[in-house]
């Protein structure tokens, strides 16, 4: 050991003197360096430019809308025009049973075309068409969601109602489901399915107990950031779910909803008000940003 | 283990008929990837497939369990007898005859879910109404795996290394005890020390299994298979259609072939 360490010692010692023709050294003013330093530079300052906006806004929300963010805020009614105090408790109720609404009616539709999409049909023209559909229907304006359904709906149930929301934002979420799914589905190896089929599984047996459970975690997070993503929208509920100023006691009934409530305290000339839709948008974007960070979680590989 | 275990296993004399192949043509569309090739997996013996790549070894063995049904274009011409029935008969289900002869893989494939899950997965599946986690128990110590992961049942059967990844994918399919297994060169993803052991493990599941394996490598069959089947790609026909060159006792292939192309291949005179 002790004759290795010093051979080595002895090696460095005798280096010889660094050549002339190479040289190895960084020169900061060369062209290549400079436009790395720029071009490094200018990424920085565009990234934080990038975050001024967000950051901004989660700021002012924070400012303006933390002040009211108390017990009273979930319990209580809205106040009526020169009423003090009051809270945006419906709204919330009404934000969330839409919500729900929609995902127990999109999810369940949206995996089953995935799973007609990723496993039984992957070529051929119905699927080639749902595929380009869903892909339309992905960038569709969401106000025509609204018109739709109210349409399909408002017109037939007679009447605004939670559920006619409710349809409207499952219209909103079923395509982004299902293309996430069918693509969770997708990148499950064939050689877990061929594994499967091997020990004997019928086709549905191979989705359900192979498939399914192995796309589980990257379906969630595809379900969970269409749930983020229409929880915000107002345009749609504008035309369906209306609002409403009291709690919501029945799916038939027209709802409050906190984009609408924001939209409509927003404008209004009191200051109680305008308090409470900044609080109201804080508490969605709380809302907006669990759902995201719930859906990293759920979403890690599962090794 | 011991290593008189690994030694070459005794010619028996021809016995009982598991699985009684006999193909005249496969297709792949209009491909004719193997002719002619009579196979005869013996019960309670390990028949090895060699031949050089692409001469049809796992063509031939996934249509023991009907696995090519999967392939478009997929058709065979001829019987594939296994105890008494066609499986290639009107009215057989693919899927009925898979739970009977059962499949390991080249590449280890567990499902992503426990390691005990993985193993109970097809005695659940066949709604099997013992004691599931003692029949797991056993296929583990069947596979010689128990004792590196009685500890963590509960870990993701992927969190293992590939060569038990491979042990528990044979764990999985000797659970429900098929009548066959079949091993399509389930060591080439393995390091030397895995092969090993997956060979040792062949070699004991033998007393209770009919395993028909493929392998690329001559040294493997010769290691374990009681019966060797040689494959070889037939070219002078335009199209590279494999056949069955010649079949034996494993001994006999190596030492003492009928067939000149045998001869050249064992000696390494094309692979
Ligand atoms: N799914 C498939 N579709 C079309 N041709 C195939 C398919 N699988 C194998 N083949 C062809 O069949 C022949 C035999 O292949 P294979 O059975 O995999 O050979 P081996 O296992 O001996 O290497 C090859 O020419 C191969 O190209
Ligand atoms: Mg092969």
């Amino acid at each position: 050991m002790m004759a290795k360490a010093a051979k080595i010692q002895d090696r460095r010692q005798s280096r010889p003197a660094p050549s002339k023709k190479f040289n190895l050294r960084r020169n900061v003013l060369e062209l290549r360096s400079l436009r790395n330093v720029f071009l490094t530079a200018g990424a920085c300052l565009v990234a934080a430019l990038g975050a001024v906006p967000l950051i901004s806004v989660l700021y002012m929300l924070v400012v303006k809308g933390g002040a009211r963010l108390n017990l009273e805020l979930f319990t209580e009614l809205p106040p009526a025009g020169f009423e003090q105090g009051g809270g945006i408790g419906n709204a919330i109720q009404g934000t969330l049973a839409t919500v729900a609404i929609a995902s127990a009616i999109s999810i369940p539709i949206a995996i089953l075309a995935a799973i007609y999409l990723a496993e039984f049909r992957p070529e051929g023209p119905t699927s080639a068409l749902a595929r380009f559909l869903s892909k339309v229907l992905t960038g569709f304006p969401s106000i025509l969601a609204g018109v739709f359904v109210y349409a399909a709906v408002v017109l037939l149930m007679g009447g605004y109602s939670a559920l006619a929301g409710g349809v409207a934002l499952a219209v909103l979420m079923l395509p982004t489901v299902t293309l996430t799914a069918e693509g969770a589905m997708r990148m499950v190896p064939q050689r877990m399915k061929d594994a499967a089929i091997g020990m004997g599984c019928t086709k549905t047996q191979v989705v359900w107990h192979v498939t399914l459970p192995t796309a589980l975690p990257s379906i969630v997070t595809g379900v969970i950031l269409a749930v983020a993503r229409v929880a915000g929208e107002s345009a749609p509920l504008l035309f369906t779910a209306l609002f409403s100023n009291y709690w919501l006691r029945s799916v038939r009934e027209p709802t409050a909803s906190l984009s609408i409530l924001i939209y409509n305290f927003s404008s209004m000339p009191f200051e109680n008000q305008i308090e409470l839709a900044w609080a109201a948008s804080l508490v969605l974007v709380l809302i907006v940003l669990t759902f995201n960070i719930l859906s990293r979680f759920i979403g890690r590989p599962q090794v | 283990m011991s290593t008189a275990v690994l030694e070459r296993p005794q010619a028996h004399s021809a016995s009982e008929a598991a699985i009684n192949c006999r193909v005249s043509k496969i297709f792949y569309g209009k491909f004719l990837a193997v002719r002619d090739s009579d196979v005869l997996i013996e019960k309670g013996k390990i028949t090895g497939f060699i031949g050089p790549s692409g001469c049809g070894k796992s063509t031939v063995l996934r249509s023991l369990n009907r696995m090519n049904d999967l392939i478009k274009g997929f058709r065979l011409e001829g019987e594939v007898d296994f105890l008494g029935q066609d499986i290639y008969a009107k009215g057989v289900d693919p899927v009925v005859v898979r739970r009977h002869i059962g499949m390991v893989f080249q590449q280890p494939n567990p499902f992503s879910m426990s390691i005990y899950d993985n193993v109970a997965f097809g005695l659940k599946l066949n709604r099997y109404k013992g004691d599931i986690e003692e029949k797991v128990e056993h296929a583990l110590r069947r596979a010689a795996l128990w004792d590196e992961v009685k500890d963590k049942l509960k870990a993701s059967g992927l969190s293992l290394s590939g060569g038990q990844q491979q042990r528990l994918c044979i764990a999985r399919a000797v659970a429900t005890q098929p009548a066959v297994l079949l091993m399509d060169e389930p060591c080439s993803a393995l390091d030397p020390i895995a092969t090993r052991r997956v060979e040792e493990l062949m070699l004991e599941l033998k007393d209770d299994y009919t395993i028909a394996l493929v392998t690329h490598n001559m040294q493997q069959a010769r290691r374990v298979a009681d019966v060797t089947a040689f494959f070889s790609v037939d070219i002078s026909r335009g199209g590279r259609t494999g056949y069955l060159v010649e079949m034996g006792q494993t001994d006999q292939i190596f030492e003492d072939p009928h067939e000149q192309l045998t001869k050249e291949y064992i000696r390494g005179d094309f692979s």
